[in-house]
């Protein structure tokens, strides 16, 4: 039995970031990068599963990105994953989300998983798409925002609950193999302890070309996506007025519109 | 090509306000005799022709489908059906819950152009081009779709206006084929976490994020949020960790601040997700550590400083 899990290593931006010379993204040297949140809850709740399995269950994470996402696939590692592949090549540059889950599935058909889980989306592009389009270029059921999960591997179908907006649930039974986006909060994802982080350090990541995976330099990149960035800007935004002061001047300032909120409620 | 397809989305009967925004967002993209059918698909579709009838809407397009709630195969096939019999050169759905489990999906088989929370859209030289935000909301990105002759667009929420007055488009049945679904949709439940706290009736606010750090100081904020009579809320990683419970959780997924005036936010960054829930509120105030988080950029006020010790200047003044 086996789950692929898809994670993203994610950028996060430096304070004084700028704008790159071609005015379609950030400047890569103000980028902080890391695993991205959501995909630490999926990467949890496949190791969850394998660890209430009563057969053995691999978990393997895959991610399409350059060098620098072997960092983020050693913390899966860390955290229980089993093995780890990343997929890379220059043609990949400038895919958008569609390409990206062209790839994973790509990536999916050579691993033949019973489950595939993503995050429900990225904290830096945030199209909340990659997972849902990978399960269409493998023909797979799929849903999105899960928020909790009953599955045992090899199970012909899983019972979730979709996180709709407004607080409200809905229960739904899935045909299986499917793709599952996984939301925050669903369990609790672990720390890595010092010894497995370690073990992980030592442990390998597969390394796949596009060839590896039958794919083509037109299938990625911009003649595989469906959109384009056309341009990159800082918006202007609406700016708070700002309290100044010492701790205890800006509380005051802070009492008074509370007070004057007060007053003139009824 | 031509003509905009709007997909309105109904869940338990009721149709849900954003599909009425989506129509503003319509409106802004329509050239001279183009057409705006909005598309709704349910068991009984007609019960949703009079809160569709609005202006900006030529047609409305009813599907009566097998599921009476949003089904992933069914919208698939149904709204895939639609864009095969119209070809529309822009298609229009909300950036929502039902959406995510459908859109990108049908992009990647179909080929459209596509965008997801899309906050403005338009035409430069002809071209459709759409702007979405990235980064935390740091950066605009504007997207365009070369030599896709369809695409579609997840919009992003309260942003574009729902046209206000009543119309008669004509109304037309559409046969959709129907799909095999492979997922089957059960029971609805109202989240309720043991605490019948009503954020929505909430004319005060004072909530907790990230920035406190751990649990052992929410009592500090619990107890201030009592000193100057406001209700305590929180962020989504609060309530994720059970640090409060999730009916006190602010935002797309928990409860709207709808009837809230006064609003605290202590390390909140301001998740697109949170704003959702509280931007609307007319008086904001958020205390973060960091100038840089995008809460100033909804809040009236800003103190920037450590929320612990503005808490216990604050408290010592009620």
């Amino acid at each position: 039995m086996k789950i692929l899990v898809a994670v993203k290593q994610v950028s996060a931006l430096d304070e004084d970031f700028e704008i790159r010379d071609d005015g379609r993204d950030v400047d890569p040297e103000f980028f902080i990068r890391d695993l991205n949140e959501w995909d630490d809850f999926s990467l949890e709740e496949a190791v969850k599963i394998k660890e209430a399995a009563a057969e053995p269950v691999e978990v393997v994470a895959v991610s399409v990105g350059a060098g620098e996402a072997d960092e983020s696939l050693r913390k899966c590692l860390a955290k229980g994953a089993d093995r780890a592949i990343r997929v890379w090549d220059a043609a990949i540059e400038d895919s958008d989300s569609i390409a990206i889950a062209r790839v994973l599935a790509a990536v999916a058909k050579r691993e033949a998983p019973n489950m595939l889980f993503a995050g429900v989306q990225s904290s830096d592009h945030s199209f909340a798409s990659t997972g849902i389009a990978t399960a269409a270029f493998l023909g797979w059921p799929h849903a999105a925002v899960v928020s909790s999960l009953a599955y045992s591997p090899g199970a012909k179908s899983a019972v979730f609950r979709r996180e709709l907006e407004g607080g409200l649930l809905q229960e739904v039974e899935i045909q299986c193999p499917a793709v599952l986006t996984i939301q925050l909060g669903i369990n609790t994802p672990r720390y890595a302890s010092l010894r497995s982080i370690k073990q992980a350090a030592a442990k390998p990541i597969e390394v796949l070309s596009l060839a590896d995976v039958a794919l083509r330099a037109a299938d990625v990149g911009e003649a595989g996506s469906l959109s384009r960035v056309r341009r990159m800007y800082v918006p202007d935004k609406g700016r708070a007025q700002l309290i100044d002061g010492d701790a205890a001047q800006q509380a005051a300032r802070l009492a008074d519109i509370i007070r004057e909120f007060k007053g003139a409620a009824p | 090509m031509s003509g905009i397809l709007v997909i309105a989305e109904q869940r338990r009967g009721e149709l849900r306000p954003v599909s009425l925004e989506l129509l503003g967002a319509a409106e802004g993209l329509r050239r001279t005799g183009d057409e705006v059918a909005v598309a709704i698909l349910a068991g009984a579709p007609d019960r949703f022709v009079g809160a569709l009838s609005v202006a900006g809407v030529d047609e409305i397009l009813t599907v009566k489908v097998a599921s009476p709630e949003f089904d992933a195969d069914t919208f698939e096939s149904a709204v895939g059906a639609l864009i095969a019999k119209r070809s529309p050169d822009v298609v229009l759905v909300a950036h929502s819950v039902d959406s995510f489990g459908f859109a990108a999906a049908l992009a990647a088989r179909l080929g459209l152009g596509f965008a997801t929370d899309v906050f403005n859209a338009e035409r430069i030289d002809g071209e459709l081009v759409a702007t979405r935000g990235g980064y935390g909301q740091k950066v605009s990105i504007e997207v365009d779709f070369p030599g896709r002759s369809t695409v579609l667009l997840a919009i992003r929420g309260n942003v574009f206006k729902a046209p206000e007055q009543a119309a008669s488009p004509r109304v037309t049945a559409f046969d959709a084929p129907q799909a095999a679904s492979r997922a089957a949709g059960r029971d609805f439940i109202e989240l309720s976490a043991g605490d019948d706290v009503d954020m929505a009736a909430a004319e005060f606010i004072l909530t907790i994020g990230r920035g406190i750090g751990e649990e052992a100081k929410v009592a500090q904020f619990r107890e201030l949020a009592d000193a100057i009579g406001a209700t305590l809320g929180c962020s989504r990683p609060i309530a994720d960790a059970g640090w409060l419970p999730k009916s006190r959780q602010v935002g797309q997924s928990g409860k709207t601040a709808s009837a809230c005036k006064l609003y605290i936010a202590m390390g909140v960054s301001g998740a697109i997700q949170h704003l959702a829930g509280m931007k609307h509120v007319s008086t904001i105030i958020a205390v973060n550590s960091d100038a840089e988080a995008s809460i100033f950029g909804v809040a009236k006020y800003g103190i920037v400083g450590d929320i612990f010790e503005i808490a216990e200047e604050l408290r010592s003044l009620f």
